[in-house]
C-alpha cells in the first residue's frame, strides 16, 4: 500500500533556525495521525510545507505517489490537501454560507446549477451544526463556531488529506466532545493530520502519534507507546532526575 | 449576497435604466448633454470599481485604459480613416491588450507598490502621447471631425453628434455595462473576487489560482474603461492628452468612493453627485472647489462607505 503522504529529508530554515530539520514522515491512507510537541517544535511549519503555504529549503514531498514539492498551494488543494488554519481565518465580512460556497463551487464537478452549490453548502454546514447560522456574517459567529466553520470549509473541499491545525483551541469542553465525533466521521472518507495540544483529544482520536521536538521527529507510535516513551516525557516535562 | 432575491436587484437596475431613458425627454438641453457625458464617465467609474471595489486593488493608473480606448478609437478614425463601429472595437481592443500586459507586470505587486507601479505605467503612457505629438496631436489634442462620427446602418445613418442619438448611445453602453457588472457580481466569479479582497491567502488555500483571477479582473476592468474612452472619443469628438493625465486616474477613484465602492450603482451616483455639486456651486461662487472639498469631507465623515455603501449598510442589505 502506497502512503498517501511521504516527506523525505524535508527541511525549512529561517536564517539560522532549523524550524523543520530533515524530516522523513509517512502517512497511510485512512489514518488519523496526531502531531504533538512543545511550542516551537516545528509542527505548524511542517504542515505549512505539506500544504504549500511555505516553500522548503530542501527535501521532497510526495502525495499519493507524485512529487508535489514544487507545486503552488492552490494546485495541492485541488489534488486533495486541505488545510484549516490555526489562527481562525474565515472571511469575516462574508456570511457563513458564502464562506462555504467558495470551496463548494470550486469542487463541484457535475451540475453547474445554483441548486448544486446550495445543496453542497448546506450539507457541510449541517455536518458541522452551523446550518441555522448560514446567513450570519462569519465575523459575528462565536469563536467556537468560527472554528467549526473552518472545518466546514475544509470538508467542502472534499479533501483526501485534511490537515487540522489546533482545531480545539478555544473550544468549550462541551464543544470538544462534538468535535471529536465530527473528526471520527470525517475520517471515514479522508485521512486526517491533526496538530493538537489537548492530550485527551489526541489520545481519543489518534491511530498513531508523531512527536516533534526542535524541528525533528522525536518519536512515533501508538498512543500507548508514546505515553510510555521516556524521550517524549523528557521533551515535555524537562530532564528526568 | 448571491442567493438573496435576484428579482429585486434586477428590478432596481432596470428601473434606473428606465429612469435615465425617461430623463432624456424632460431634461433641458444643457443637462441633457451633461448627463450623456456623465453616463459615459460612469462606465469608466464602473470599470474602476470592478478592480478597486470588488478585488480591492487600488490602481492609480486607470487613465491609461481610458486613454487607450480614447486614442485607439480616435486615431483609428483620424489617422486610419476607419468607420465608427470598427474604431469603437479597435479602441476596446487596445484597452484589453494594454490591460493584459499591465496586469501581468503590475500584479507581481500588491498594496502601495501596486498603486505606484500602475501610476508609473500611466505616466509612461501619458508621456508617449506627448512624445508622438505628430500622430496624436500632443497636448493640443485632436478633434474627431463631425462627418466621421456618423454610424451607417444600411439605409439609415445615425449622427452621433445629434444630442438625442448621443444620449441614447451613451445610455445603451451604460446599461450594457451595468447589467454585465450586476451579472459578474452575482456570479461565482464575483464571489471569488470578493474573497480575494477579503483574504487572498485564505482564497489560495481553498484551491483558487488568485493570480489568474486577478489578471482576469484587470483585463475586464481595463476593457470597460477603454469602452468608456472609445465612446467618449466618438460621442464628444475630442481626443486629448489631459484624459490620460494623472487627474483622470484619480477621478474614477473619487467617483467610486463617493458613490460607494463595491456597489453596482455607486459609480453612477458618485459621478452624478460630483458633477452636479461642481455645477451647482460654480453658479454661486468662483471658489466652488472649496465647497466641493467640504462636501467630500462631510461625506467621508458621515458616509465612510460612500453614499450607496452606507445606505446598504444601514438600511438595504440586499443591494448588490
Amino acid at each position: 500500500m502506497t502512503p498517501l503522504l511521504a516527506t523525505n529529508g524535508l527541511s525549512r530554515h529561517f536564517g539560522g533556525l532549523r524550524a523543520v530539520d530533515s524530516v522523513d514522515f509517512t502517512l497511510m491512507p485512512g489514518e488519523i495521525r496526531a502531531v504533538i510537541g512543545p511550542n516551537g517544535a516545528g509542527k505548524t511549519t511542517f504542515v505549512s510545507l505539506v500544504s504549500g503555504r511555505i516553500q522548503p529549503s530542501s527535501g521532497v514531498i510526495v502525495f499519493d505517489g507524485a512529487d508535489i514539492t514544487s507545486q503552488p498551494a492552490y494546485v495541492r488543494v485541488r489534488q486533495g490537501i486541505a488545510y484549516t488554519f490555526q489562527i481562525t481565518s474565515v472571511f469575516a465580512n462574508l456570511s457563513a454560507y458564502d464562506n462555504v460556497a467558495l470551496p463548494v463551487q470550486r469542487t463541484l464537478s457535475e451540475g453547474r446549477s445554483k441548486g448544486a452549490v446550495k445543496a453542497g453548502v448546506m450539507t457541510a454546514l449541517e455536518r458541522t451544526g452551523l446550518a441555522d447560522r448560514a446567513h450570519m456574517p462569519a465575523g459575528q459567529l462565536s469563536y467556537g463556531h468560527q472554528r467549526l466553520l473552518e472545518v466546514a470549509m475544509g470538508l467542502a473541499l472534499k479533501p483526501r488529506l485534511l490537515i487540522l491545525d489546533e482545531p480545539t483551541q478555544g473550544l468549550a469542553d462541551s464543544e470538544i466532545d462534538n468535535f471529536i465525533a465530527l473528526v471520527r466521521e470525517i475520517a471515514r472518507s479522508a485521512t486526517v493530520l491533526l496538530i493538537e495540544h489537548n492530550m485527551p483529544v489526541v489520545m481519543q482520536l489518534a491511530d498513531r502519534i508523531t512527536v516533534f521536538n526542535a524541528g525533528k521527529i522525536l518519536a512515533e507510535g501508538t498512543p500507548e507507546a508514546i505515553r510510555e516513551n521516556a524521550a517524549v516525557q523528557e521533551a515535555y516535562l524537562g530532564t528526568a532526575p | 449576497m448571491n442567493e438573496a432575491s435576484p428579482a429585486r436587484a434586477y428590478a432596481l437596475h432596470l428601473g434606473v435604466i428606465a429612469l435615465l431613458f425617461a430623463l432624456s425627454f424632460v431634461l433641458p438641453e444643457y443637462y441633457h448633454g451633461l448627463l450623456a457625458r456623465i453616463m459615459v464617465l460612469a462606465v469608466f467609474a464602473m470599470g474602476y470599481n470592478m478592480l478597486f471595489g470588488y478585488v480591492g486593488l487600488l490602481s492609480l493608473g486607470h487613465a491609461m485604459f481610458f486613454g487607450a480606448g480614447l486614442y485607439g478609437a480616435g486615431l483609428a478614425i483620424i489617422q486610419l480613416g476607419w468607420g465608427v463601429p470598427l474604431a469603437f472595437l479597435g479602441g476596446i481592443a487596445c484597452g484589453a491588450v494594454l490591460a493584459l500586459v499591465i496586469g501581468l507586470l503590475a500584479l507581481r505587486t500588491t498594496g502601495v507598490a501596486f498603486m505606484i507601479v500602475t501610476m508609473m505605467f500611466a505616466q509612461v503612457f501619458y508621456l508617449l502621447i506627448l512624445y508622438f505629438a505628430a500622430w496624436t496631436g500632443g497636448d493640443q489634442g485632436q478633434v474627431v471631425p463631425q462627418p466621421a462620427r456618423v454610424l451607417n446602418l444600411g439605409a439609415t445613418s445615425l449622427d452621433l453628434t445629434n444630442p438625442t442619438v448621443r444620449y441614447m448611445s451613451a445610455l445603451v453602453l451604460f446599461s450594457l455595462v451595468l447589467l454585465v457588472m450586476l451579472a459578474i457580481v452575482r456570479s461565482r466569479y464575483g464571489r471569488v473576487l470578493v474573497a480575494i479582497r477579503e483574504n487572498e491567502e485564505r482564497t489560495k488555500m481553498l484551491g483558487y489560482d488568485t493570480f489568474s483571477n486577478k489578471l482576469m479582473a484587470v483585463v475586464v476592468s481595463g476593457t470597460i474603461c477603454a469602452a468608456s474612452g472609445a465612446a467618449y472619443a466618438l460621442l464628444f469628438g475630442y481626443v486629448g492628452s489631459s484624459f490620460a493625465s494623472v487627474q483622470y486616474s484619480i477621478l474614477p477613484l473619487l467617483w467610486v468612493l463617493l458613490g460607494g465602492a463595491a456597489t453596482t450603482l455607486g459609480p453612477l451616483i458618485g459621478t452624478v453627485f460630483m458633477y452636479y455639486v461642481i455645477d451647482v456651486t460654480s453658479g454661486y461662487t468662483s471658489a466652488y472647489l472649496l465647497i466641493v472639498g467640504i462636501a467630500l469631507i462631510l461625506l467621508v465623515l458621515f458616509f465612510p462607505k460612500g453614499i450607496l455603501g452606507s445606505i446598504r449598510q444601514r438600511w438595504l442589505g440586499w443591494l448588490p
